[in-house]
Formats: C-alpha cells, structure tokens, sequence
C-alpha cells in the first residue's frame, strides 16, 4: 500500500504543471517536518509546542551562510546546519526534557517563542521582514553539478529521494534497542524505570534526533522559497504541523507523510476563490473546524482508516 | 557465595498530615521469602514504593549490597539488581510476550541505546527473554501478543519482565490478585522456586499462599508494625490474631 | 518618579495577568484541561467592550451584560466539546482549542474587521491623578488595579472560605471520592471552565481602553499567561499572583529599559525558574 502511495509521488510530475510539482515537493518537506514531529508525538508521547523553532533556524541558518549571489555548497552547509540543529535541541532538550506532561508542552511552546521573538525583534535576522536566500546551494561532485536545486523538476526528485530515506531511516530506528525502548516509554514510564531504563538519555536522544530532522526540512523548505522570515518559528506553525499529525495519523510515521497532504490540499480547498468566492480569504474557519471535528470524530487520523489491512503496529496506544 | 540482601531501618513516610508508614525495619536475605502482610490502607504498597524508588521516605535508611540507596532512584537500583512488580499489571499490551521480555533484558545490554541495528540482531536478549519467560512457565505463549492472554498469564509475564533483568531481590505487590484457585496455586508454587535464588518482599492478601511461601512475616496495622517473625510465631500471635488474622479467615482470605 | 510611573504600569499589567492565569490555572489544576484558547476569550472579551460600547456607550451596563454571554459560551463550549477530552491525551485538547483558537480568530476577522479599533475610556474615569508639577497618572489604570486586587480577593474568600471552595479543592486531588460524596463534579467543572474563561473576558474588556482591540491581541496574551502559570506552578493560584506581577513588572520595565530584548526576557526568566524547580515556585499536591 505505501508502495502504491510512493509510486502516485513520483508520477506527479507527469502531469508536467509546475504549479504542481512545486505544490508536492512543498508538501513533502512538510511531511519531512511532520514526521520529525511524528517521532516526538508518536513514538515518545512528547507533545511540543515549538517545534517549529528548529525548522526555523535552520532556514535562517543556511540563509546566513550562504554568500548573497552565489551557491554555497550543500556538501558543507547541509551537516553544518543538521550539527548546529542537533547541538540546539541539545540545549533546548537539556531544559525542558525536566518537565512532562502539561509543563513540558508550555515549556516548549515559550522557548519556541523565545527564538521566535529573538528572530522578530532583534536585527539579526532582518526582524520582522525576513531575509532572502538568492542563490540555492550548488550539489556538484568534482566540479560537475549532480543535482541542479534550481530547477523545480530535480528539486522534486531530489526531496522525494530525501523523503524516502528519512522514512526508513526513522522506521529502522524504531525497532532498533532505542525504539522500543522509547516505545516503553511512552506506553509506561514507571514501568520502564523499574526494568532499570533511565527515561532522560531516551528522551533527550529522540529529541535531538527529531530536532535534527525538523532542520533538514527547513534547510530544503528555505532552499525552495528562496526565503525565510520568523513566521515559521512560531507556535502556530507548530501547532499547524500537531493538525498534520492528527489528521494523518500520530504514531505511524507514513500517518505524518498522509497529515501532510491532507492538511495541504484542504487548505487549498478552502482558500480556492474558484470555490468558495469571498469565504476563501477566511479559510482559517474551514480548517479550526475541520481539526474540531477530527479530534472529536476521528482521532487517530485518516491512517485509521486503514487499519483494517495490516497487522497492530508497535507504535500505537496499547499496555 | 555472599549472601546478599536488603535492610531497611526505621522507614517512614509522612504525608501532609498523614503518616502512611511509621518507623519500620526489615531484612531480606537471598533464599527467603519475607511477607508483609496487613489490612488495607496499613502503608503495604506505601512501603514497596519506598523500597524500590518510587517515592522517597521521609526518614530512614535502606541498604542494599553494604550500600545506602535512600538517593538512588527507582532505574539505578534496578541496574543494582532490585526487581519488583506493581499490584496492577504492568505490561506492554501490545508486544508479544517474548518482546516484553526482551525490553526488558535490554536494559542490562550496553546496546540498549544502540538506534541502528534491528533488535533481532541481539540474540543474546532474545535468549534472556526466552530464559525468563521459561522460569515462569509462559515459555509456550512466547509468541502471542501480551494484550491477549489471560489475566494469571499477565502477572506471571509482569514477574518474568523482572526476571528478565537478572535481580537479586524481588520485591512483589499482590502477585496474586485477581487469580482464581488454579492460577493461584501455580503461581505459588512459581514464587516457591523463585525463593531459592532470590531474596523476595512479598506483598499479599490471600493467607494460604502467604502462610505456603513464607519462612519470615511482618504484619503492619495503620503504618507501623505490628509484629515480626517467624511464620510459626506469627500464627500463633494473639495480638496478629485479634488485629488481622482473625477478620482475613472471617473474610475467605 | 518615571520608574515609579513605570512600575505601577507594571503592577497593573501583572494584577491582568493574574485574572488571566488565575483562570487558566484553575481549568488546568481542577479539570487537567490545556486550553489554548483561553486567550481568544480575553480577545472576544475586548472585542465585546468595543462593540457594546459603541451600541449603548455606556460601560457600566455593557460589562455585565458581556459576563453573562460569556459565561454562557463558555458553558455550552465545554458541555459540547471540552467535557468529551476530559480522559483523552494532551495532543488531543492542545489540538481542539487551536481549532478553536482559529474559530474565533477568522469570526472576529469576519464580524470586525482586521484593523486596530481604540475603545474609549467611561466618562467618570477619564482624569488622572497629578503626582508631579508635569507627570500624572490616569486614574482608569489605578481602576484596572483596584478591580483585580477586588476579584483577586473574592476569590480567595470563596475558595478558601465556603462549601463551593472546598468542592472545589477536593476535586482538583480526588475526583472519585468527590463523586461519590454525590456531588455532581461534571457540573462543577462546567461552572469552573464557564467561571475560569469568563474570568479572561472580563480582564479583555477592562484592558481595552488601555490596549485597544487587534487581530493576536488573543495570542499575544496567551503565551505570557502561560510563562506566568508554569513559573507559578500549576493549579496554584498564589504561584499565579506572585508570577504574575513578577512578570508584569519585568516585562514593562525591560520594555523601557531593554526594548530590544523585553520580549526575550520574560522567557529567560522562565528558564531560570524551571531549571531551579521544575513544577513552578507553588507546587500544588
């Protein structure tokens, strides 16, 4: 089934629209984004609220290191940024993983703000306005370009590739020692200590992980705007990408690749003017109630649906 | 081969204005099993908890292995071979029971924060889980998921979770509880050959399995303790009779 | 005596906030509720202000008038929909007030605009209190104050003091027990939630003479409301009062001294008080 689902990806540029190919490859940063999330949510049980902070930077960042008219390298700016990404939710993780429950959403959510405000007020990065990435990074080999990010056509393929790999890479360390341990975790952590597993080193290791992984899609979504500005540091954005996960599905992590399309296309629903004329401008409307209706109908999301093929996965609700 | 066990000398636990457990001493020595017995509310699971890490006394000392482990939280004294099971089963619902196991042999492993190898490439845990779950008789149900067995099958594989992780002392809250006639005398006799090699804090209500398994009781009334000895002393105690024994018969036990 | 002016400011900033966080700390500390958009009541609050003052122009009979509606919405919010997410998890309740949050949101855009509105201050408050030949303050702020310090105070005598308050202490550590003494706690913490958002309303309609009304006034309010109950520590309303002026008094003097990083600042603060007690100054049971 998700063979299907990968292969539907990869025909889209068929159609040969840009528009669309465009649309798709935005959609799958976000899914890169939401399954980052998916890992802290899902796996872990850790709800936050500033997860955006670290798409955020690492936009920033690549946009600060990259010369004004010219291609940075990606083979150097990409690990520079995941390293500065990891050592961020190092720190952040260090503070608010002494927390839980209801603090540790509000603690998260304040430190998102924290960058947020840091971002907007001060003139580090352009305040308020943002700033402008004018040339994407050069991916070449030898002096030869492999993958050119500028065209849309092998940015698509390219994140689609980059997609792909964090799938599995996520899905191969969820049944490694560490992810079921996290598993544990989530479903009883009393129950975990008394086996003699210090909850903290888990924790902090899933967060710097999904801290690191929230930077790759911000590095490929300021590769593909071109721009970046404090909006997508804010709590609202990681609430937007919490609606994702929701809507797909939180604790399988092709649920959060689902959220990711769904949250996407419903918007461009219901901010279409073709359809909903003057409504469109208010879509917001559309989409708090639609995320209502969700966590009230349908809460475990549209990967639900599809529980009925297929076995219990490890990472759902269960103990 | 040093016999190890477990002190623990004037424990108390004072809440707000209640004091739920008063001043009580107790020994554990491998080979023996020690019950606490007393009616609801006598600070029974108050005591457990303090015993394994879970709450921190007010007052008083617990040494394990020559050591004071009062600062130790509940994940450090496992590692120092301290198991125990709750009065409400604990298990992962949705692993089968040979993945409960394994979890929890995981912890002893230096892999257990390894994120990249599949846990099948650790034989050596599965062999521990294998191990633990035969010492408890479940060696048939490895497969099946653990949400699904019966509830005698879940208490046996919530103490086979902590064999799993190689303890000295076994500290166990109400093993029995829940379990009908059958299921109970198996799990008696599991708990009797489990005694040989461990020390065990066995926690319970029902009197027959209590009185089979135990050489060493203290009976505990409203926090403090009552009385403490020998199973023969203990039975033929009035002051036990009148406090406990005598409404635990009058119950069914 | 600039500073001096500039820490009233602040003590009154931090008694709103109070209101605020006492609201948000109550639905939390009693129901185990996160409610995001406890914010959007403080905006509908405001919003409410603007609009009935416009329609009647009188004050004085628009604040009760706006209480009651908003003790209704928040009675029939959570009879409809909060109620169901008592027993679910935190991503669930986060998720259906953000929805909420862009209910209200795009409603307000809707029926109000997006534009900044100035809501007039009532007639008898409109002078100021002379405290130097040049500076003098206005007397509507030292209203502001006064009325938090008078709610703040009801609402002491009524948790401590009567059989309602006792009810409610003993829900927020057992609710079972508290069922089973027949009280109905499902009406309890309806009348908690209805009292706790009405509670945010009120402080949104008497700050709007002093904010004004704009789009993310909600927002705005909300996460520093949070910073004030984490740092308080949950379900305790003294931690709210003493972080909330904490907070008040930070906030508007780096304003003044630090515009730069005011906003930074209260999240530092936050930190540092988390990394010395991870449940707030005030733990409660």
């Amino acid at each position: 089934m998700l063979v299907l689902g990968a292969m539907c990806i990869a025909l889209v540029p068929l159609t040969g629209a840009t528009f669309y190919i465009q649309l798709v490859s935005k959609i799958m940063i976000l899914a890169i984004f939401a399954m980052s999330l998916d890992l802290l949510v899902g796996c872990v049980g850790l709800v936050s609220l500033g997860h955006a902070a670290f798409f955020g930077v690492a936009g920033y960042l690549i946009a600060f290191l990259s010369p004004k008219y010219q291609a940075a390298s990606f083979w150097l700016t990409l690990p520079a940024v995941l390293m500065i990404s990891a050592a961020l939710a190092c720190l952040i993780g260090l503070l608010v993983l002494r927390t839980s429950g209801i603090y540790f959403i509000m603690v998260t959510l304040a430190f998102g703000q924290m960058l947020y405000y840091l971002f907007h007020d001060t003139k580090l990065g352009g305040g308020s306005d943002g700033i402008y990435l004018y040339v994407k990074p050069e991916l070449s080999i030898a002096g030869s370009k492999v993958v050119d990010l500028e065209k849309p056509l092998q940015f698509f393929y390219f994140v689609f590739a980059i997609l792909l790999g964090v799938y599995f890479l996520l899905r191969r360390i969820l049944v490694s020692p560490f992810g079921h341990a996290l598993a544990g975790l989530r479903v009883n952590e009393q129950r975990m200590r008394s086996l003699g597993f210090p909850p903290f080193p888990y924790k902090l290791g899933a967060f710097v992980l999904a801290g690191m992984l929230a930077g790759l899609a911000g590095y490929l979504s300021a590769c593909q705007f071109g721009f970046v500005n404090p909006e997508i540091l804010s709590w609202h954005y990681s609430a937007t990408v919490l609606m994702m996960l929701i809507l797909g599905g939180a604790g399988r992590l092709y649920g959060a690749i689902l959220g990711a399309f769904a949250y996407v296309l419903l918007q461009e629903l219901l901010a279409s003017q073709a359809l909903l004329g003057s409504l469109a401008k208010h879509w917001q409307l559309g989409m708090g109630v639609s995320v209502v209706l969700i966590v009230l109908l349908l809460p475990s999301g549209l990967a639900s649906l599809f529980d009925h093929f297929g076995r219990p996965r490890l990472a759902q609700s269960g103990g | 081969m040093i016999v190890r066990g477990l002190s623990a000398r004037g424990l108390t636990k004072v809440f707000g204005g209640l004091t739920a457990v008063n001043n009580v001493s107790l020994d554990l020595s491998s080979g023996t099993v020690h019950a606490v017995i007393g009616p609801n509310g006598a600070g029974k699971t108050t005591l457990i908890n303090m015993l394994s890490g879970d709450l921190a006394p007010t007052a008083g000392s617990i040494q394990f292995d020559g050591r004071d482990i009062v600062g130790y939280s509940s994940d450090q004294r496992s590692r120092m071979g301290l198991g125990r099971t709750y009065q409400k089963t604990n298990i992962f619902g949705s692993f089968t029971a040979l993945e409960n196991c394994r979890l929890a042999a995981q912890s002893r492993e230096r892999h257990a924060l390894s994120m990249w190898r599949s846990t099948r490439a650790y034989p050596s845990l599965e062999r521990e889980a294998e191990r633990a779950l035969a010492a408890v008789g479940l060696e048939q149900r490895a497969m099946a998921i653990a949400g699904t067995l019966s509830h005698g099958e879940q208490r046996q594989l919530d103490i086979a979770m902590s064999l799993a992780t190689r303890p000295q002392v076994l500290l166990l809250d109400e093993p029995l509880s829940g379990m009908g006639a059958d299921e109970s005398a198996s799990m008696v006799g599991l708990l009797r050959g489990l005694a040989k090699d461990h020390a065990v804090l066995l926690v319970e209500h029902d009197m027959d399995a209590v009185f089979a398994l135990a050489e060493v009781l203290t009976v505990m009334v409203n926090g403090c303790v009552l009385a403490s000895g020998t199973r023969d002393q203990i039975r033929a105690s009035d002051e036990v009779q009148r406090a406990y024994l005598g409404s635990a018969e009058a119950r069914g036990g | 005596m600039e500073f001096f002016i500039q820490l009233l400011n602040g003590i009154q900033y931090g008694l709103l906030l109070f209101l605020l966080a006492s609201g948000l700390t109550l639905i939390f500390g009693i129901m185990g509720v996160l409610n995001l958009a406890h914010g959007s009541f403080y905006m509908v609050g405001a919003y409410l202000a603007y609009w009935l003052a416009r329609q009647t122009g009188n004050m004085w009979l628009a604040i009760p008038l706006e209480l009651a509606i908003v003790f209704i919405i928040g009675l029939i919010l959570e009879s409809t929909l909060y109620a169901r997410l008592y027993h679910r998890d935190h991503l669930h309740q986060v998720l259906l007030s953000f929805g909420l949050i862009l209910i209200f949101e795009e409603l307000r855009s809707i029926f109000f605009g997006d534009d900044v509105h100035g809501v007039p201050v009532p007639e008898s408050l409109k002078h100021s209190i002379p405290l130097t030949s040049t500076l003098s303050y206005p007397v509507y702020r030292l209203f502001i104050s006064a009325t938090c310090l008078a709610v703040a105070g009801a609402m002491y005598l009524v948790i401590q003091k009567t059989k309602i308050g006792m009810t409610i202490r003993a829900g927020s550590t057992n609710r079972e027990m508290v069922q089973s003494l027949g009280i109905n706690i499902k009406l309890v913490y309806r009348w908690v939630f209805a009292f706790g958002v009405t509670l945010a309303a009120f402080a949104g309609m008497i700050a709007a003479p002093v904010s004004s009304v704009y789009p993310g006034m909600g927002s705005q309010i909300l996460i520093i409301c949070f910073v004030v109950v984490v740092i308080g520590g949950i379900g305790s309303i003294k931690g709210a009062m003493v972080a909330a002026l904490m907070i008040g008094i930070v906030d508007t003097l780096g304003q003044v001294l630090l515009p730069e990083f005011s906003g930074v600042a209260v999240y530092l603060l936050m930190a540092a008080v988390l990394l010395w007690r991870p449940q707030g100054l005030f733990k409660v049971a």
